[in-house]
């Protein structure tokens, strides 16, 4: 707030000295993750380049990238990147909209909760997948019945999460916002929200996590497009190179779109950031 | 003038916590509330914040009826309560949203200068010390400039030397502005320390029971034979506040009754 404050500059220096082993560490870290996976895809390209096995049902790393790369020059693979994405981010938008709104309400209102939250807690408790074939018979077998099985999966810990992050908010630092009369949207703004942030992140990854577990479901059952009839296409030609290769796929654009949240959401966290980093150093 | 005209608290579940206090308190006047445990001390400066509101009775500032939180009327917690996600400057600046930016940067940046954490500024709360953090709290209540500022319990957490000088920088702020103080303590020495009159009250339920003027100078010496005095008729007062045997003296119907002894 006033960075321009002469004292500030003192300040700045031991911080960075501070900072400097965690940054060490920070780049490390990934780095170590990637080892294990590495040894093993290393490891098996040589025994099959030793000729020990011959990697027909279990494709080398090598034939792996073969197949992503052909599939990339023919222009499929972005097709069918597309559809997938698209998909999974209109599911996890209805999703996340949905699951926002009736977990606040549900968190700030307390005969909202007792309307409606046994009701969804009750429908939680369905398998998602079981929505299936009545999704089908509803909405047909396009482009709708998969965005709705999508956002169907992303809404419920999306809900959970709010609902449960604004019912635990600090009764004492709510009591702060009073005593300086914030008006009910200054409290939502400047108390509420803050508060609720960093749990809000965790249940947008999770819901994140399961929208990308059901596109695949929602592909596998009937598609013309997308990874997930990659992964059945090269099922039935027995292709299982191009299986892994869409399961390589999805791994990546799965981290990539968590980290992407991840990022977006770090100049808000901040605060708590430095925090877990610090416990976990 | 804070006036509390004969304040009751009934508890949904029936604990009378407050019965009938009343008290006069001065413009500028330090008052300082001590009584055992459970005597319904929070609930009183609660009632005079406006977070709760008495079950009858009515607290007036100046005139005006307190029924919720009113900008002349700030208050400390036992723990700093700061928030987390606001820099050091920012939580002190919370409640000056109103004000154009130059002059809340202006006027947080003085606090800061007078609770002596200019280097903070920027830290997050969680990297103070618990001294440093009630220090904060201090200056986030003092900054929007209250006539009345109530302390439940500020330093009971705090180590008895960080204690100390946290009294002495109360002291200091205080004579910036001269707003009133109502501190609730448990510490004796505290509240002779720091008050003009200390109240003390008897539990079940919560009620005043006696008042006594610390006429002493400022800065106090604590260790003057003057000090261990009042020290000592505070704690006399105290223990007869604790013993069932001893009756009430009429002290609820205003300060003026109960001053002679
Ligand atoms: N929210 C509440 N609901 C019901 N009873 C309460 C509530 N808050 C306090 N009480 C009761 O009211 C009485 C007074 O409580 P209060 O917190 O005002 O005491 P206190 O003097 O501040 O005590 P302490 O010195 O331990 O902080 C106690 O008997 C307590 O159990
Ligand atoms: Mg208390």
């Amino acid at each position: 707030m006033i960075s321009d404050a002469p004292v500030l500059q003192q300040a700045s220096e031991p911080a960075e000295n501070v900072a400097a082993p965690s940054r060490l560490s920070r780049y490390a870290r990934p780095l170590l993750g990637i080892l294990l996976p590495l040894m093993l895809a290393l490891g098996w390209e040589l025994l099959v380049w030793l000729g020990w096995s011959n990697g027909r049902l279990v494709p080398p790393p090598s034939r792996i990238f073969a197949t992503i790369a052909e599939l990339a020059r023919s222009g499929e693979l972005v097709r069918h990147i597309t559809a997938t994405l698209w998909r999974v981010a209109l599911g996890f938008a209805f999703g996340v909209v949905a699951g926002t709104l009736l977990g606040a309400i549900s968190g700030y209102w307390s005969l909202a909760r007792r309307l409606l939250d046994p009701t969804v807690q009750a429908l939680r408790a369905i398998p998602s997948l079981a929505w299936v074939p009545l999704f089908i018979l509803w909405l047909g077998i396009f482009e709708t019945s998969k965005v709705v099985l999508i956002a169907v999966g992303v809404f419920f810990p999306v809900y959970l999460g709010v609902m449960g992050a604004v019912l635990s908010v600090d009764r004492k630092i709510v009591e702060v916002g009073r005593t300086f009369r914030l008006s009910g949207p200054a409290m939502i703004r400047r108390i509420l929200l803050p508060a609720v942030l960093p749990a809000y992140v965790v249940s947008l990854r999770v819901g994140l996590g399961l929208g990308w577990m059901f596109v695949v479901a929602a592909e596998l059952i009937g598609a013309s497009e997308g990874l997930g009839y990659l992964l059945l296409d090269g099922q039935q030609l027995g292709k299982p190179a191009q299986i892994l290769a869409a399961i390589v796929i999805f791994a990546i654009l799965g981290k990539l779109t968590d980290w992407l949240i991840e990022v977006a959401a770090a100049p808000f966290l901040r605060w708590q950031d430095a925090f877990v980093r610090a416990k976990g150093a | 003038m804070l006036a509390l005209d004969r304040v009751s608290k009934t508890y949904p579940n029936g604990v009378q916590a407050l019965a009938r206090f009343s008290a006069e308190i001065r413009q500028g006047e330090i008052v300082a509330i001590i009584g055992g445990s459970g005597c319904g001390k929070s609930t009183l400066l609660r009632a005079i914040a406006g977070l709760d509101r008495a079950s009858s009775g009515t607290v007036t500032l100046d005139n005006e009826s307190i029924s919720s939180p009113h900008a002349k009327i700030g208050i400390i917690f036992q723990e700093p309560r700061l928030l987390p996600w606001l820099s050091v400057a920012d939580n002190i600046g919370f409640g000056l949203a109103d004000l154009p930016t130059a002059e809340r940067r202006e006027r947080v940046a003085r606090a800061l200068e007078r609770v002596g954490l200019a280097e903070k500024a920027q830290a997050w709360p969680r990297e103070l010390s618990g001294g440093q953090a009630q220090r904060v709290a201090i200056a986030r209540a003092l900054v929007p400039q209250p006539e009345v500022l109530l302390l439940d319990e500020p330093f009971s957490a705090l180590d008895a030397f960080t204690r100390r000088d946290l009294q002495d920088h109360l002291l200091d702020l205080w004579a910036d502005a001269r707003p009133t103080l109502i501190l609730v303590t448990h510490d004796v020495d505290e509240a002779v320390v720091l008050a003009d009159r200390v109240l003390v009250m008897r539990p079940r339920p919560g009620r005043l029971f006696d008042q006594i003027e610390i006429n002493l100078g400022r800065p106090r010496d604590r260790n003057s034979p003057l000090f261990e005095n009042f020290k000592r008729s505070v704690l006399t007062s105290l223990d007869r506040s604790l013993d069932r045997s001893v009756p009430d003296r009429d002290a609820t119907q205003g300060p003026g009754q109960a001053m002679w002894w």
